[in-house]
């Protein structure tokens, strides 16, 4: 039992559990295979984005510009579908990551050899690359009709049941879980935001770690910038706007310690499964979708709560007897 | 040791009481390049727009951003004691509903502006409580109780709007409160709280206690200032002027939305932060603050002059808060060498 | 075999000269003691040995070659380890990412070979002998055994010098003997060690050479067992304590601050003692004996105790500084630079802090009145700066002091606490602040004096209450004591008189 407790993985994985059971035996279509598939399709890009952001949160940095980034690549992404809608889909793919990567580097390389802090810099490009989108488009919107089927049909094509988004998010999954735990630079990100000081002492290089977070973060708001005006068929300034809440949101739930240092690659998805199991209930439950905001709100509260409620303040152990009683001999 | 005591009694320089002044600092001081940058933004507007400078434009452009100016005046003192309030958009929006539902209640045109203040006052204990009391990072807090403060309007409003509200309550938003000079009433708040915020922070014991817990909270705890009482109060004091603005935006616009003041938290630590308060805390002045709000405000009204698209605004906007930090920090490095 | 040398190292600060023309040799399979007391130099050589630090003057020589540390990894590819007071590692990961972070070994695709770095784990704790995995995380460890992680990680490397700063500070006496086998075995295999240590007994226990630092230089070394404690206790305190310390004639008045049973549940038990006035109070201990915890609570900043604690015959107990600061007593704190100066804010500012509402006219606060305050208390401490509103960041360490100091006399304290008043300050600075605390005194302020230098206690105190873990083990008055008998308490390396 402690164990669970303890396991923050397990608890959010049987809490989870038990919320689709009982959705399901409220209203069993919720359970079908179909919705399943369809559930997890709807969160793909949620649990991608998470897996950006935690890294960035791993560094105690912030990315506040996920979602203008989604909206700025995946315009530019959807306009050169409308001038040229017969490319090969990896071509559009390429320019939103590559855009992404840019957007990315340019927060990254400010943070990290500029200095300025992460919450004020992100604020500043959450602004800035939202507008980029009028300033680039005219304030014109791309619709699906004029985005060619090619740009728009590459991320539901169906594989073993479930779409290609839900693939690539399973690649991009695995691709991030490798990355943090085999690799020295992965490793190297615990580090720096566990103890700076002492990861300095062990010769890693705090403003590289950050120039590389933030540039993955950017690379795969790009990547979902695409898939986002793919899924929904329209491109303009407005889209995924505010949704980078939703996946700071979905990293404190999943146990993405805000303060740096702590969190993992199961926990970030499943904390964005709860909110997307969540989102895609209401409907199912017959609640009015604007539950949605105030219910992941008060998730997040209890979250962090809960967070704090695990850490022990540090006391110093001086009196023999305290020492002992504390187990510090084994 | 023993051939150094007697040294201390006799070699000693007589200390002035001020830095001598140096036009250099003066020069530099972040707030006089703010005042070159607010003329340059003054010259600006009245080249490219003849409009600009008419005093009746000039009181409507106050419209704009007066509501926020007035919340980002406990933003600096949050942010100047290390700590930052994310919810006071989704505070706009509760308190901009229960005004809304207190008209629908029948509550009369006066009492209509305390709805939103209590409100306020309320979310902001709420936050305060839960950063100060428990200890929680008032980032990640106010991440949440921006989304709990604004679904909970959500879920009450729907995709309804309310916009029944009572003349006597809308006349204070909508027309000049004095009619020459023509000022609003959400502009003369604004003034107000600015002096007062401006003699709190720079004229008492107060605002002293204030910068010290932003330059070292601990060593501001060992002398003995209140540091968690003083921070939770802040939140408080921001929730209730979030809650002020509520009350002026909802009378000016006349209707209540779910999306009311979405985004403001942005605009308003924008202004906060080109004003010169640093994100780090500790520094910072009220000034600063105020000439940051009159920037802000009229190049947005300037640009708007010429049918440039909102959005496109927030580019500049967004590239001026990144310049206002980089600039510093690159010109020290600079200097260093 | 010398694995390492120093020649004619040379330190300064602004305003300090940390290390004076130091040279010494480190030799393999041995062990050298490194004495002296706080501020002799010994924190300034450790951070010249890892990197931390770059010598103004003098050279390191490696294994015989001539080598310049740019940054803890120079040093630490050199072969050089460190051991600190206070662990710096990484609660949240496991054991063998706290022994191999910045070099995991790495097999097929440059990734992580996460079997084999468990396996050499496994190794590294076996020799050891610990009793956990090399999974367990950080945090679910004690502090002795996360010791044993930085030791490992040291050999993991295969470090040829061993830097061990207070190893044993938050030891028990069994984790201790664990140590003490671990170093004899690093011994045999012929690495150099660096041991720290205030406690004798175990420099005894463990050492085979010494060398003894006093205010940046060195005064001796050699073969440990060609000394006895008192001839180090001596050698470290240097000169005859009664000319350093001219002893002022106060007449001791009445009881101010009387404490009885003062205990709270991790930190302190059953602390007593009263304090008069124009007495100064000597609380002497090993680093973490718990001084600084006992005068924090009884300032009111930490979570109130149980026992008693009678002001001016008057029971009182404060659950935050701004009461025990209206009530008449003033903390110095130990942390100048996190607890005791806002450094970043001008001397006038940080001087009327504590005492603002002496300055408010009216609503606000009167310039005039503070400029008044500063002039007085800033000339009175001799405070050397270009003006009042100069930033502390931009003094010396004895001036921020004296700043801090002035802070606290400017709340007109009836009981004034110092904590370790001149650490890390200089020569000049140190004399003046005990100059002044004798002052205090004369005018009839009850001031209680926690250091950690013998001298210092013994050349101002009127009595010393001597703490180890958290209790207090002896007092002494001024005409009955002797060095020897005080460390001896302190050490508890022979049982106190």
């Amino acid at each position: 039992m402690s164990f669970i407790l303890r396991n923050r993985e397990i608890a959010l994985a049987i809490i989870i559990a038990l919320m689709v059971t009982g959705i399901g035996i409220y209203a069993p279509p919720f359970v079908s295979p179909d919705n399943i598939s369809y559930v997890l399709d709807d969160t793909s890009i949620l649990f991608m984005m998470v897996l950006g952001q935690m890294m960035v949160i791993l560094t105690r940095g912030i990315d506040l510009s996920v979602a203008s980034n989604i909206a700025l690549s995946g315009m530019i992404s959807a306009s050169l579908a409308e001038s040229s809608p017969n490319l090969p889909v990896i071509t559009y793919i390429a320019l939103a990551i590559v855009t992404g990567t840019i957007l990315g580097l340019i927060n990254g390389s400010l943070i990290a050899f500029v200095g300025i802090p992460p919450i004020v810099m992100t604020l500043g490009t959450l602004a800035a690359f939202r507008g980029l989108i009028v300033v680039y488009g005219g304030g014109n919107q791309v619709n699906a009709s004029e985005m060619g089927a090619v740009f728009q049909g590459f991320p539901k094509i169906p594989i073993l049941g479930v779409t290609s988004t839900f693939w690539i998010m399973v690649a991009l999954s695995i691709g991030v879980f490798v990355f943090l735990n085999m690799t020295r630079a992965g490793r190297g990100l615990y580090a720096v935001g566990g103890n700076p000081e002492a990861a300095r002492y062990c010769g890693i290089d705090l403003s590289r770690q950050q120039l590389l977070v933030y540039t993955l973060s950017g690379a795969i708001a790009g990547l979902c910038g695409y898939l986002w005006t793919a899924r929904y068929g329209v491109a303009y300034s407005e889209i995924a706007s505010g949704f980078e809440l939703t996946v700071i949101a979905a990293c404190v739930i999943g146990g993405v310690s805000i303060a740096g240092g702590v969190g993992t690659v199961p926990g970030a998805l499943l904390g964005a499964l709860f909110l997307g199991v969540i989102v895609n209930a209401l409907p199912v439950m017959q609640i009015t979708p604007f539950w949605q905001m105030a219910i992941s709100g008060f998730v997040i509260l209890t979250a962090v709560i809960l967070n704090a409620r695990s850490e022990k303040r540090g006391i110093k152990l001086i009196l023999p007897e305290a020492r002992r009683a504390a187990g510090g001999t084994p | 040791m023993n051939d150094t005591s007697p040294s201390i009694a006799t070699k000693r320089q007589p200390v002035a009481d001020k830095a001598p002044w140096s036009l250099a600092d003066f020069v530099l001081r972040w707030e006089s390049i703010l005042v070159l940058l607010l003329i340059a933004v003054v010259i600006g507007n009245t080249w490219r727009s003849p409009y600009f400078l008419d005093i009746y434009n000039l009181s409507d452009a106050t419209q704009n951003f007066a509501e926020k100016a007035i919340v980002a005046l406990p933003m600096a003192l949050l942010i100047l004691v290390r700590e930052i309030d994310l919810s006071v958009a989704a505070i706009i929006a509760l308190a901009s509903l229960m005004t809304g539902l207190a008209a629908q209640a029948g509550v009369p045109a006066p009492l209509l502006f305390l709805v939103g203040p209590l409100v306020g006052m309320a979310c902001g204990l709420f936050n305060g409580t839960l950063v100060t009391r428990i200890g929680l990072p008032s980032i990640v807090v106010t991440i949440g109780t921006m989304s709990l403060f604004r679904g909970i309007a959500q879920v009450v409003l729907g995709d309804q709007v309310i916009a029944t509200y009572p003349s006597g309550y809308t006349d204070y938003g909508q027309s000049y409160l004095i009619k020459w000079p023509p000022l609003y009433l959400s502009f003369i708040i604004f003034l107000v709280l600015a002096v007062v915020f401006a003699l709190v922070l720079h004229r008492t014991a107060f605002g002293r206690k204030l910068y010290a817990i932003g330059n070292n909270p601990v060593a501001a705890r060992f002398s003995g200032i209140p540091v968690e009482r003083i921070r939770f109060w802040l939140f408080v004091l921001t929730g209730l002027l979030a809650g002020l603005a509520a009350a002026l935006l909802t009378a000016r616009i006349g209707s209540t939305r779910p999306n009311i003041a979405l985004g403001w938290e942005l605009e308003i630590i924008t202004m906060v932060i080109l004003g010169g308060v640093s994100i780090a805390g500790g520094s910072g002045t009220i000034h600063g603050v105020m000439l940051a709000v009159f920037i802000i405000g009229l190049i947005i009204f300037g640009l708007s002059l010429l049918n440039v698209p909102g959005i496109v605004i927030s580019v500049l906007l967004g590239t001026l808060l990144i310049l206002s930090l980089a600039a510093p920090l690159l010109l020290r490095r600079l200097l260093r060498r | 075999m010398s694995i390492l040398s120093l020649s004619h190292i040379s330190k300064s600060f602004p305003g300090v000269r940390a290390l004076h023309d130091i040279s010494f040799e480190l030799e393999a399979g041995m062990v050298t003691a490194l004495i002296g007391e706080n501020g002799a130099g010994k924190s300034t050589i450790v951070k010249i040995l890892t990197g931390i630090y770059t010598p103004d003057k003098g050279t390191l020589t490696v294994n015989g070659t001539q080598r310049s540390f740019s940054s803890p990894r120079d040093s630490w590819a050199a072969g050089i380890a460190a051991i600190h007071q206070e662990t710096v590692m990484f609660d949240e990961l496991s054991v063998a990412e706290n022994i191999f972070m910045g070099h995991m070994p790495t097999g097929k695709g440059n990734l992580v070979d996460w079997p084999e770095m468990r396996r050499r784990t496994a190794g590294l704790l076996q020799r050891v002998e610990a009793n956990f995995g090399p999974d367990t995380k950080l945090k679910d460890l004690s502090v002795a055994q996360k010791h044993l992680v930085e030791i490992m990680r040291a050999l993991s490397h295969d470090a040829s010098l061993i830097i061990m700063d207070e190893p044993t500070a938050a030891l028990s006496r069994n984790e201790i003997e664990d140590l003490f086998r671990i170093v004899a075995q690093l011994k045999a295999e012929g690495r150099a060690i660096v041991f720290i240590s205030h406690k004798f007994d175990e420099i005894f226990a463990v050492a085979d050479r010494y060398v003894c630092l006093r205010d940046g230089e060195k005064v001796g070394e050699g073969d440990i067992k060609q000394v006895t404690e008192p001839e180090l206790v001596r050698l470290m305190v240097g000169r005859p304590i009664d000319q350093v310390f001219p002893k002022r004639d106060i007449a001791i008045g009445n009881a101010v601050l009387s404490v009885k049973d003062f205990s709270n549940a991790t930190e302190f038990a059953d602390i007593s003692f009263e304090l008069h006035r124009g007495e100064i109070l000597g609380f002497y201990g090993l680093v973490g004996a718990g001084r600084s915890e006992v005068m924090q609570c009884l300032f009111g900043l930490s979570a109130p105790a149980r026992g008693s604690i009678v002001l001016e015959g008057k029971p009182v107990s404060f659950s935050a500084p701004d009461q025990s600061i209206a009530a008449g007593i003033a903390y110095v704190p130990e942390d100048r630079q996190h607890q005791g100066a806002v450094l970043p804010m001008g001397i006038r500012d940080n001087v009327t802090l504590a005492s603002i509402l002496q300055h408010v006219r009216g609503l606000f606060l009167n310039r005039h009145s503070e400029q008044d305050a500063v002039r007085k208390l800033g000339t009175r401490l001799d405070v050397r700066a270009a003006n009042w509103e100069q930033r502390l960041q931009e003094l010396s360490g004895g001036n921020q002091q004296k700043v801090v100091i002035a802070k606290w006399l400017a709340t007109k304290p009836k009981v004034i606490i110092l904590d370790e008043p001149t650490k890390g300050i200089d020569v000049g600075s140190k004399a003046a602040v005990h100059d002044f605390i004798g002052e205090l005194a004369e005018e009839g302020l009850a001031v209680i004096l926690v250091s950690s230098e013998l001298p210092e206690i013994m050349g101002l105190s009127d009595r010393v209450v001597v703490m180890r873990e958290g209790r207090i083990v002896s007092t002494f008055a001024r005409n009955s004591w002797s060095a020897e008998a005080i460390v001896g308490a302190a050490t508890g390396a022979r049982e106190a008189a």
